[in-house]
């Protein structure tokens, strides 16, 4: 195990792995998207009360689902970088933020659109909706305060405990609409019992999730790359494989 | 693990342990303003305030929304099964709203214990079929979780 996180500490080594992932991840993850939202949008029953309008589903769930999930990413990545000060874990946490924003807006957004035909409101101050605000400015406020400081070690440590403290709110938003009265229903897809909605549909939405998965870990990667790259500009490997791609 | 290391390991976990204890006692303080609404049981309690911007929300009982054939304006009553509150609303509906659906109604509490609604918002459940299900399911006498009717 050893060997493999001090191979993840060398940023060429990780750069390099990141490629290669994403070299047959993108195509994969593109795949996945069309597949799932052509079978989504287009051989699916419209729902029997909300109609046509449910299909919106096909994305505000995977990107919520996505945009939780990511959120643990940055907190471990956070954690690791505070207790064993590795530089690239940093990058993780840094690269992290801003795809998660990314990803809560869009389920924000979508939510919004759902929620006029079917709710009658864009929007409402219900327990679920205003936590995944929350979660939207707690990205935000990650990207923010990285760029506050002049001191990158500084910045990291203080980004990763913003992080590990905002970390509560994930539980929180998962249990909103269980713990409060809320308009947002309950939750469709559970872990231990039966789902309830009907399978032609669920598999076209698990599917849209895995795709989703899929693509968080393609924009995280993708921007790790980048991440890399700037910090790395001045060492040998990055200005040898500048000149390798013809910009010398 | 290096003692440095170890230190921050538990800095860490002090970090998580501690917000998440701080969080969750501000969030059990404050649990009854969290929910959107009261129910209909809390409102007939007498736990809501009277004559004050309040959201009741239950489900739209059966037979008991009644139209007005020359306006706007609707009667009906939200239940959570164990009470019911009237609402009196003019204005439009969302498409949702039907019958033994979910729905929230924000406006003030008269005298009476009469919500006098400004807005209505349909509340849907977490169950999603296809309708060829439901009918499927009406015909062969089961509901969705598989009890006899």
């Amino acid at each position: 195990m050893w060997p493999i996180f001090h191979k993840l500490g060398s940023p060429p080594w990780l750069y390099a792995i990141a490629g290669s992932i994403l070299r047959w991840l993108l195509p994969i993850t593109l795949l996945a998207l069309v597949t799932g939202a052509v079978w989504g949008l287009l051989f699916t029953q419209p729902e029997r009360i909300q109609g046509n309008s449910y299909r919106i589903i096909y994305i505000h769930v995977p990107a919520a689902v996505v945009a939780l999930a990511g959120y643990y990413v940055m907190a471990l990545a956070g954690a690791v970088s505070l207790i064993w000060r590795m530089k690239m874990a940093d990058v993780a946490m840094k690269a992290a933020a801003p795809v998660g924003a990314a990803f809560t807006f869009i389920a924000l957004f979508t939510g919004a659109i759902w929620g006029k035909p079917t709710w009658g409101t864009w929007w409402v101050w219900d327990a679920r909706i205003t936590s995944m605000l929350i979660l939207f400015f707690l990205y935000l406020g990650v990207v923010a305060l990285y760029e506050a400081f002049d001191n990158k070690e500084a910045a990291s440590k203080a980004c990763a405990v913003l992080s590990l403290v905002g970390m509560v709110n994930i539980p929180i938003i998962y249990k909103s609409v269980d713990w409060w009265y809320a308009l947002h229903q309950g939750a469709t897809i559970k872990f231990t019992g039966e789902s309830s909605i009907d399978s032609s549909m669920m598999y076209p939405l698990l599917l849209m999730i895995g795709a989703f998965y899929a693509l968080f870990t393609c924009c995280l990667l993708l921007n790790m790359r980048v991440e890399i790259l700037q910090r790395e500009s001045r060492t040998q490997w990055v200005k040898k494989l500048a000149t390798k791609a013809g910009r010398p | 693990m290096h003692p440095v290391r170890k230190q921050r390991l538990y800095l860490v976990l002090f970090i998580t342990l501690f917000s998440t204890a701080a969080i969750g006692l501000v969030v059990y303080a404050l649990r009854g303003n969290i929910n959107l609404f009261y129910p209909p049981a809390e409102v007939v309690a007498g736990s809501a305030p009277v004559g004050q911007p309040i959201r009741v929300g239950g489900m739209v009982m059966e037979d008991s929304v009644q139209r007005s054939p020359d306006s706007l304006a609707i009667r009906f009553k939200l239940t959570d099964y164990e009470q019911a509150v009237e609402v009196v609303y003019v204005g439009i509906l969302p498409d949702l709203f039907a019958e033994g659906q979910g729905a929230v109604a924000s406006g003030v509490l008269n005298e009476d214990g009469v919500l006098e609604a400004t807005e209505i918002l349909a509340k849907h459940d977490e169950n999603y079929m296809p309708p060829e299900v439901t009918e499927a399911l009406e015909n062969s006498g089961y509901d969705q979780d598989g009890n006899a009717k």
